[in-house]
């Protein structure tokens, strides 16, 4: 494995955030084996959308929309390998996500906690309503949804998304 | 073009990469085929890091337990509750079947459901969907299919959906694509079963006009052909009356202890549901008659069936023997058969009669 620092440009601040290849494939990796092995023993932990939260923070981090649609992409159609439904319905909404994310990055100072718990909220939302909306137009099941829980677990995953980024934030390589 | 592309090569990107995904989407929904490959790739994965965590923590687990609680209690406890859940599950589909078990026909699906070949296995892990459904490490390798039930002693779990050499993904009874046959087990009510995202679950197309009671049980109806009937399902805990049909919600049983060892119905019937009968009706070996009581006229049982004939034969042997006659000897006279054997002659009937005042045979000889 390559560990050459992959380039993070921040602009805004005119510096330069590396993540090295590891920390790429291995965070993702580790967000969706907690999504499947975690809540077998902690239930209450399956509402958290984790995969998603690192699409968000990547994105974020990169800065570029391009990027983000990569990001999203590579872990939803990762995720959809492992779930029973047909590949690409995590992927497309994911691949959203990312591009969202990237472009939301060009234009706010994503490094704000406030800002942070704001857009993760938002994009756990977006996502929810976005795979209930596939689900139902591409696959034809007539699952429910339910605005109120959602809002409610999109504020529990901003919750945890905010210290999770500031974790993810040391992993970071600043040059 | 080249300056198009440039000026919005994001939105390109996004359109090519969202356009390649619903091109592999609609591929898989219209051709009804999952790009295998990538599952099994993406299962063969996770599955053995999923393992090497789940013994490392049951590992560790059991190392604690084993230093601090007694070691030979501990794997006693273990074989006892894995004993006391088949002896628990073959109970209760005991009493649910006797309870509808009120004719000859009941008692035949009973005896053929009972002989259901189950396979044990144990939760790993669980799928990235947002019901989160479980894992199990048993696969193809192991017998198991698509479609298969999966039960624990306390009631129906879900079904296999998805099957991989050494793993399966199970479809919980709660999620909201799961549907099977259910029926009540006081009113004998029958409905559909679906799950609803959350932890209860609803029965479906039960008309109003029906009797369903609060707490009521629920059982698998067997009709789905998945589920062996009389399995359990759940008790009622919400019923009312709706606008076509009753609103019943149903707490599932067989998850509400949690979800660690499940069993898969191998030999459940499931699949399809056949239009006649099930032929293989059971054979009863019925008892032997009793024997008639006709005391001396009887001879004494060996234990070997009889027919009339044998009974005829034997009683006239008597007959000859209590005249003196000896059967292949033909110095000695004939009996006369038509005398009742000296046994059974009342006091008042003429005394034994001895050989010599024996009248002669009218009729033929009967040759024992």
């Amino acid at each position: 494995m390559n560990d050459t620092p992959v380039g993070f440009h921040d602009s805004r601040k005119n510096r330069v955030s590396k993540f090295n290849w590891i920390s790429i494939l291995a965070i993702p990796l580790a967000a969706i084996l907690f999504q499947v092995y975690v809540p077998q023993f902690f239930t209450y932990l399956s509402y958290l959308e984790v995969p998603l939260l690192v699409t968000v923070y990547f994105s974020l981090a990169r800065r570029s929309p391009v990027a983000g649609v990569f990001f999203g992409a590579g872990i939803g159609l990762a995720q959809d390998s492992l779930s029973h439904h047909p590949l690409g319905m995590f992927g497309i909404v994911k691949t959203l996500v990312g591009y969202f994310a990237g472009s939301v990055s060009q234009r706010f100072e994503v490094e704000n906690s406030w800002v942070r718990l704001v857009l993760a909220f938002f994009f756990f939302f977006f996502h929810q309503f976005f795979y209930w909306v596939l689900t139902r137009a591409l696959l034809g099941e007539l699952v429910g949804f339910d605005p109120l829980q959602t809002i409610v677990v999109a504020l529990l995953n901003a919750a945890v998304a905010v210290p999770l980024y500031h974790v993810l934030d040391k992993l970071r390589v600043t040059e | 073009m080249e300056f198009l592309l440039n000026r919005y090569r994001n939105l390109s990107v996004l359109l090519v990469a969202i356009l390649a995904q619903l091109a592999l989407l609609a591929y898989q929904v219209k051709s009804n085929q999952e790009v295998r490959l990538i599952r099994v790739w993406a299962v063969g994965a996770v599955t053995p890091l999923a393992r090497v965590i789940e013994a490392g923590r049951s590992g560790a687990s059991h190392l604690f337990r084993d230093y601090f609680v007694l070691l030979g209690v501990r794997e006693d406890n273990q074989r006892l509750k894995t004993e006391l859940n088949r002896v628990e599950m073959e109970n209760q589909y005991y009493r649910a079947e006797l309870a509808t078990a009120e004719n000859a026909r009941a008692l035949s699906i009973f005896q053929a459901s009972s002989q259901s070949k189950t396979v044990a296995a144990h939760v790993v892990a669980n799928t990235t969907d947002t019901g989160a459904n479980p894992v199990i490490d048993r696969g193809s390798s192991s017998g198991v299919q698509k479609g298969l039930a999966v039960i624990t002693p306390e009631g129906i779990v879900g079904k296999i959906i998805s099957v991989f050499p050494n793993a399966s993904y199970v479809l919980l009874i709660t999620d909201p694509t799961f549907a099977a046959g259910v029926v009540s087990q006081k009113h004998h009510v029958h409905g559909t079963l679906k799950g609803q995202g959350h932890s209860t679950v609803t029965v479906e197309y039960v008309q109003n006009e029906e009797s369903v009671d609060p707490g009521e049980w629920f059982l698998a109806s067997g009709d789905d052909g998945i589920f062996p009937r009389g399995t359990p399902v759940g008790q009622a805990t919400i019923v009312r009356p709706g606008r076509n049909y009753k609103e019943i919600y149903v707490t599932p049983s067989g998850l509400q202890n949690g979800l660690e060892d499940v069993l898969i119905v191998i030999d459940g019937v499931h699949g399809i549901i056949p239009d006649a009968a099930p032929q293989d009706q059971p054979v009863h070996l019925l008892a032997p008659p009793a024997a008639e009581d006709s005391g001396a006229d009887a001879p004494a049982q060996s234990g070997a069936r009889q027919t009339d004939l044998d009974r005829a034969a034997q009683h006239n042997r008597a007959i000859g023997e209590s005249q003196g006659h000896k059967y292949g000897d033909k110095s000695t006279p004939a009996p006369n058969f038509n005398l009742a054997l000296p046994s059974l002659a009342s006091p008042s009937q003429a005394g034994p009669i001895a050989p010599e005042d024996a009248p002669r045979p009218e009729g033929p000889i009967p040759h024992p």
